[in-house]
């Protein structure tokens, strides 16, 4: 829906990247003068967001217009790191990109190139059609440890319950929190999340955790670091980094053993309740605030305001799955949701699926087989790097096993790696752990392309080929992840960018032009719109749409279990193998895995488990608190953000930075068993005296691309100092983003 | 005609920064010029209960702040009021916040 005002014309969108970077969802306002955005704003009459805006949002205009976007193809002429780049027209680049990766799939086969993408973007779905058009199995996001990145949530919520859950904020409701439907949970748990960060993580927004507490909500919140919110909340409990297992587990061990919980819907649709609670027996408060350090009557007390709350909801952060057996702990905070009875109920955690099962990029086995078909799905599991090792990898989601895929570049087997196609991805100052170890393994790679909107040092320092891509008022696309039905419309262009969907779209027609049968990315946008029964140019008039009550698809709630709309053949209960919340989780059994809860205390360094290095290194390093303004290693250029956020800083104790004679602002290194980087101080006692907060995908576009000081990311970067491997007995979740030891010196 | 104020429910501030930036693109103010800008306060009681820490975010409206004049004329709130994201801020006459502000725990009130 366009509004003209004068010269400006008004366009209503979906909001996605590129852009603000994150998962966004919201609607909002494009204004357009002389084929030139001048305003974003937000949207009044879209349900999300209802009008406000996060600054990413507000700062699109100088985001679309920086003088250091990547304005047209280029092809390096230098050596890698050299900084040095020639313009290229799209023709030449495609041309390029198709012989380099036609040689290397006769030579080496197709699956020798990994496909990779980075979060936010919609561009899940362009790198997996490109990649199955091409015939490579080896779809991921390079530099994550065991999926690490809301993966293990999805697939925690598969196993238990067929789907992941959310706290329920009116999301799925057209009217929100005026729905009569609708209930405010009595209590709701914000676990390791920085909620005002806005939706960065989740398609959930932090600030309807306000709404939510303005209507009466109380909050409890689980974090090792003092956030906002915690000042705001009824309880905050401060595990030690890494030990929400513990606390998940006692959690279990209260509710049942006090029998706190919702008999009726256990006896009805869960199994496996008294196995559950035997095992649970042994996970007592007294053991988990010796591994936690919170204290056990805390516990107890978070334990039962929660159980005996109803409705109360639980938001489960990205820093929770990055813990040891981080798949378990989210299997069993479902649990918890689950045996409390408040699952899929008003104000409970209510399972999300996107409005009319249309997706915008496939999260399933069963959704890649839809789309590509089953016996290119099989051909393909073969070879994909981890599913021989991990059921989850092969089973669940079809994404290459990212700490295999490092071991597998640097030995060979069973296949050589050849290429990397990375998109809005810069794993070398964002999220690679380990980085030097992912630098050495892609440096002398036959081919390597980069798509994104800046030079970034990722692309510095591996790509043959940089492309330019489209922010969103720039392209054509739809958002549908969880939620309402988006579209994003194309408004202007700017210099040469192509929209990342234009780009795979054409290159996979040169690839394999039967994976490719429709005209246009608008075609095909409406053919993957299709259980809408809506074509794209309709939705770029309605902007945003829910799916009506009571619709096949599943996506609106409430009680889906008990009306048939969950299951595939239309029966009561949940998606999974016996119909029921699985407490016992037979598809772990029929894995070979463990499928009743238990711990496991594997990180790698810590006070339990490497006693006498933690006297040498006497700080447990967090990493990765969000920003208001930058995500993850995105706007670091951008002016209005920069300024709000401006310095890669560490949080450190008042306590702490006196005993090393640390004062605010000083320069300072951080050094763990793997190395160091520098950071400035930021003292404040928010953060423990024993632990720290490195806030991580800092780079600075402000000095030299060159190697070796590509943009400071050796300087810098804090995840050179965190080993991959650690991965969880399925694959999916661990990984030490939090937990290791360091110590901090002035430098 | 009375005189406008822009009342601040610093309470709900959860430090989002949507104000500031929202203001800087209204103005088109560059780097350095802001007409809002949040500010962190985090002070330490021992005696509070829960959490001895306690953080504030703060909107500062400077002297660049016009209320969002321009807007006004349209018949639109000011950009701050519409992009903040915890809803904590309001804008009217003097004598309407007040009346708002008394059931605010912690607010402030600026006018010019």
């Amino acid at each position: 829906m366009d509004q003209k005002v004068s010269d400006v014309k008004v366009h209503k969108m979906g909001a996605w990247s590129p852009g603000p970077g994150c998962h966004g969802g919201c609607g909002v306002e494009v204004s357009v003068k002389d084929g030139k955005v001048v305003n974003v704003e937000g949207m009044d009459d879209h349900p999300w967001y209802q009008g406000r805006a996060c600054a990413r949002v507000l700062a699109m205009t100088q985001y679309m217009y920086h003088p250091d976007r990547l304005k047209w193809p280029q092809k390096r002429v230098g050596n890698r790191g050299e900084d040095k780049w020639q313009r290229i027209s799209w023709d030449e680049a495609f041309d390029i990109c198709e012989k380099r990766m036609k040689e290397i799939a006769e030579k080496s086969g197709p699956e020798s190139i990994i496909f990779t993408q980075g979060t936010g973007r919609d561009v899940g779905g362009m790198i997996s059609f490109l990649a199955y058009a091409y015939g490579s199995p080896n779809w991921t996001m390079l530099g994550l440890s065991g999926h690490s990145c809301f993966t293990p949530q999805l697939a925690a919520g598969y196993v238990m319950q067929g789907d992941f859950s959310f706290p329920d904020a009116a999301q799925f409701l057209p009217d929100r929190y005026d729905d009569p439907e609708w209930k405010a949970p009595e209590i709701a748990i914000s676990w390791g999340s920085t909620l005002n960060r806005g939706c960065v993580d989740h398609y959930w927004s932090g600030h309807w955790f306000q709404d939510l507490m303005k209507r009466g909500t109380k909050l409890i919140v689980i974090d090792p670091r003092c956030t906002w919110e915690a000042t705001r909340a009824v309880l905050w409990l401060q595990p030690r980094p890494g030990t929400d297992g513990a606390l998940a587990l006692a959690f279990l061990n209260v509710v049942t053993s006090e029998g706190l919980v919702d008999k009726a819907f256990i006896d009805k649709w869960c199994s496996g309740y008294d196995q559950l609670a035997e095992r649970v027996k042994e996970f007592t408060p007294e053991w988990a605030e010796k591994i936690s350090w919170v204290p056990k009557e805390k516990i107890i007390q978070c334990a039962r305001m929660y159980a005996k709350a109803k409705p109360a909801s639980i938001e489960i952060g990205r820093p929770v799955e990055g813990n040891p057996e981080g798949n378990q702990v989210i299997m069993n905070i479902h649990r918890l949701i689950a045996i409390t009875g408040n699952l899929d109920i008003p104000g409970g955690n209510v399972i999300c699926r996107p409005a009319y099962q249309v997706t915008t990029y496939p999260y399933s086995t069963e959704e890649v087989i839809q789309l590509y078909g089953a016996d290119l799905h099989r051909k393909l599991s073969e070879k994909r790097i981890g599913a021989d090792k991990y059921p989850l990898v092969k089973q669940f989601r079809a994404w290459a096993q990212e700490d295999c895929i490092i071991d597998q570049m640097e030995t060979g087997k069973p296949y050589p790696i050849k290429g990397l196609w990375i998109q809005a991805n810069n794993f070398l100052a964002n999220q690679a752990q380990d980085t030097r170890r992912h630098y050495e393994a892609s440096k002398n790679l036959d081919f390597v392309c980069v798509v994104d909107t800046f030079m970034t040092p990722t692309a510095q320092l591996l790509a043959d080929i940089v492309l330019p891509a489209a922010s969103f008022p720039e392209k054509d696309s739809i958002y549908c992840i969880g939620g309402p039905l988006n579209v994003i419309h194309k408004v202007v262009e700017v210099e040469e960018c192509k929209s990342d969907w234009e780009i795979n779209f054409t290159l996979a027609k040169r690839l394999n032009p039967k994976a490719v049968p429709w005209g246009s990315v608008r075609e095909m946008l409406t053919d993957r719109m299709q259980p809408s029964g809506y074509t794209f140019e309709q939705m770029v008039d309605k902007v945003w749409d829910l799916a009506p009550k009571g619709h096949k698809c599943g996506s609106r709630p409430y009680r889906r279990f008990e009306k048939g709309e969950l299951r595939k053949d239309g029966k009561e209960g949940f998606r999974t193998p016996t119909g029921k919340v699985e407490l016992f989780n037979t598809s772990y059994e029929g894995w070979g895995l463990d499928p009743l809860p238990y711990y496991k205390e594997i990180t790698p360094q810590g006070p339990i488990t490497t006693p006498e290095l933690y006297k040498e290194y006497p700080l447990i390093m967090m990493t990765g608190r969000r920003s208001p303004v930058l995500f993850h290693s995105e706007h670091r250029q951008i002016p209005w953000l920069r300024e709000c956020d401006p310095d890669p800083v560490v949080e450190l104790n008042p306590e702490t930075a006196k005993e090393k004679g640390i004062s605010n602002g000083d320069l300072v290194w951080i050094e763990g068993t793997m190395g160091r980087f520098r950071r400035k101080a930021k003292v404040t006692p928010i953060v423990h005296p024993k632990m720290i907060m490195v806030p991580h995908a800092w780079w600075l576009p402000e000095t030299e691309g060159k190697s070796p000081n590509s943009y400071g990311i050796w300087d810098l970067n804090c995840n050179q100092t965190i080993p991959m491997g650690h991965q969880d007995s399925a694959g999916f979740g661990g990984g030490p983003i939090s937990g290791m030891l360091c110590k901090v010196y002035k430098a | 005609m009375s005189r406008k104020g822009l009342l601040i429910d610093y309470d709900q501030c959860s430090g989002c920064h949507s104000c500031a930036v929202a203001c800087k693109q209204e103005h088109k103010y560059p780097e350095g010029k802001w007409g809002i800008k949040v500010e962190e306060k985090v002070f330490v009681d021992p005696k509070r209960p829960n959490s001895s820490v306690r953080i504030d975010y703060i909107p500062f409206p400077t002297e660049y702040c016009d209320l969002c004049a321009a807007r006004a004329k349209r018949g639109e709130r000011p950009a701050c009021v519409k992009a903040c994201q915890s809803w904590c801020m309001y804008q009217g006459t003097l004598a309407e916040m007040t009346v708002l502000m008394e059931k605010m725990p912690r607010a402030v009130l600026y006018s010019r």
